[in-house]
């Protein structure tokens, strides 16, 4: 039966045969190196194998290295975005001390170079309402502030303590309704009431129509309240226009960004007018 | 028991091959009889006896005459083929006449030859100049006693029973 296979499959039989035979010539033949053909070309195929296997684990190993690598990739840049996050984190952190530092520097500066007593205060609150435009700071009457005391700002004036409690106390901002400070131009040295209007402008009544006022021009306080000290910045003149009346309708634009705010100076001297009342009383 | 036939076959052209060499290659008709058993064989059993007889044969052959420059398998090649080929044509071409066989053993042997020579020219391992009329003469040598052993080994048995049938006639 086997023999009958054969014979029907002599084709691949002559070739067995053949290449056998082709084997054991190249076996003994040397090629040109001087190694035996045989040995020669074994060795060349061995080595494609070794090529192919190197390759193949090579690959496996890149593929497999690189697997491990993304997933440690992942795992760091995981990291690295905490990291990241960290950092912009205390970047802002650092950025807002370096603010406040400058804010207080400047509180500091405003203080030295002003005549009166002051404490300075972080804000805390904000108004509870928003037709109220208030705000709560960190210092109470156990830092010796008392109802009426002016609250400045490196920029300009910021309000009056209105409520004050032994830790904290509210203010009202100069842009509320119920707010109004003495003023004067700076320049025309014209003077009138500054009264807020509830949103971000401040409304300068009183003012001659005669008076000389231009658009830009300063507005300081005038000191006349008994709140607030003479010569501390409110705002500038935004708009000037002729009223009906005997005054001029003038919109001032205040000096002092009311939302960014977060230290203040809190004045513990009374202003000359104050002091002068309570001598009357 | 056929398998046995053809060893032994192959075993007696090998020695004669070797005994009688001296005298064949110094004359004028060199004859490979390994060659002409293999061939035999396969016109006579086929395409894988030929080439079987012819891996074996020329095997021995190249073993038997290993000499430092000779490479063993080269034989075997080239009586690999031939013999493969001559089963071939023994297959599909009558070859039952003394020219066909004549024609066979013949056209084997020059193929044995290029084979052969062309191997070792190729690897440079034996220069044989201008073989034509060696191989030639080979080739009608063998041609001439593949015939020859083809006539006798047909005629063979009928003699013999033809001188047994006389031989009783005789004693009656």
């Amino acid at each position: 039966m086997a023999l009958q296979d054969i014979r029907q499959r002599s084709g691949y039989l002559f070739l067995a045969v053949v290449l056998a035979q082709i084997i054991l010539i190249s076996a003994q033949v040397n090629s040109r190196t001087g190694v035996p053909v045989l040995e020669s070309v074994t060795f060349g195929l061995f080595a494609e194998v070794q090529r192919s296997a190197s390759a193949a684990v090579s690959s496996v190993r890149h593929l497999w290295g690189g697997y491990i690598g993304l997933r440690h990739a992942k795992a760091e840049n995981e990291e690295l975005k905490r990291q990241l996050a960290d950092a912009q984190i205390q970047l802002q952190e650092q950025r807002a001390l370096a603010d406040r530092s400058r804010s207080l520097e400047q509180l500091l500066q405003l203080r030295n170079n002003s005549d009166v007593q002051t404490v300075a205060a972080e804000i805390i609150g904000d108004a509870a309402a928003p037709d109220f435009r208030t705000m709560t700071i960190d210092k109470g009457t156990n830092d010796g502030l008392r109802p009426d005391m002016a609250v400045i700002a490196p920029a300009g004036v910021v309000g009056r303590v209105v409520v004050p409690s032994g830790r904290a106390a509210k203010v009202q901002l100069l842009i509320d309704r119920n707010a109004a400070a003495g003023a004067l131009i700076a320049r025309s040295r014209a003077q009138g009431v500054v009264v807020g209007e509830g949103d971000e402008r401040l409304r300068l009544e009183y003012v001659s129509e005669v008076a000389d006022v231009v658009t830009g021009d300063l507005v300081v306080t005038s000191g006349i309240d008994g709140i607030f000290p003479k010569g501390f910045v409110i705002g500038r003149i935004e708009s000037v226009e002729k009223a009906s009346g005997m005054y001029k309708r003038i919109v001032v634009k205040p000096a002092v960004d009311f939302r960014s705010l977060e230290e203040v100076l809190v004045v513990l001297t009374p202003s000359p007018a104050r002091e002068a009342e309570g001598r009357t009383e | 028991m056929r398998a046995a036939a053809v060893i032994a076959a192959v075993a007696i052209a090998l020695a004669l091959q070797t005994t009688l060499a001296r005298f064949l290659v110094r004359g004028v008709v060199g004859v490979d009889l390994v060659l002409v058993v293999v061939v035999y064989v396969a016109l006579m059993a086929g395409s894988v006896s030929g080439l079987l007889t012819g891996a074996v044969a020329g095997l021995m052959q190249d073993i038997v005459t290993r000499v430092p420059s000779s490479i063993i398998g080269i034989g075997g090649l080239a009586k690999t083929i031939v013999g493969f080929l001559a089963g071939v044509v023994g297959t599909q071409f009558i070859v039952a006449q003394p020219l066909p066989r004549f024609v066979v053993f013949f056209s084997a042997t020059v193929l044995h030859a290029v084979i052969f020579m062309g191997l070792y020219v190729l690897l440079d391992l034996r220069h044989f100049g201008t073989p034509v009329a060696a191989v030639g003469g080979q080739a009608l040598g063998n041609a001439l006693v593949g015939v020859v052993a083809f006539q006798v080994a047909e005629l063979l048995p009928g003699a013999v029973e033809r001188r047994r049938a006389q031989r009783s006639q005789f004693r009656r």
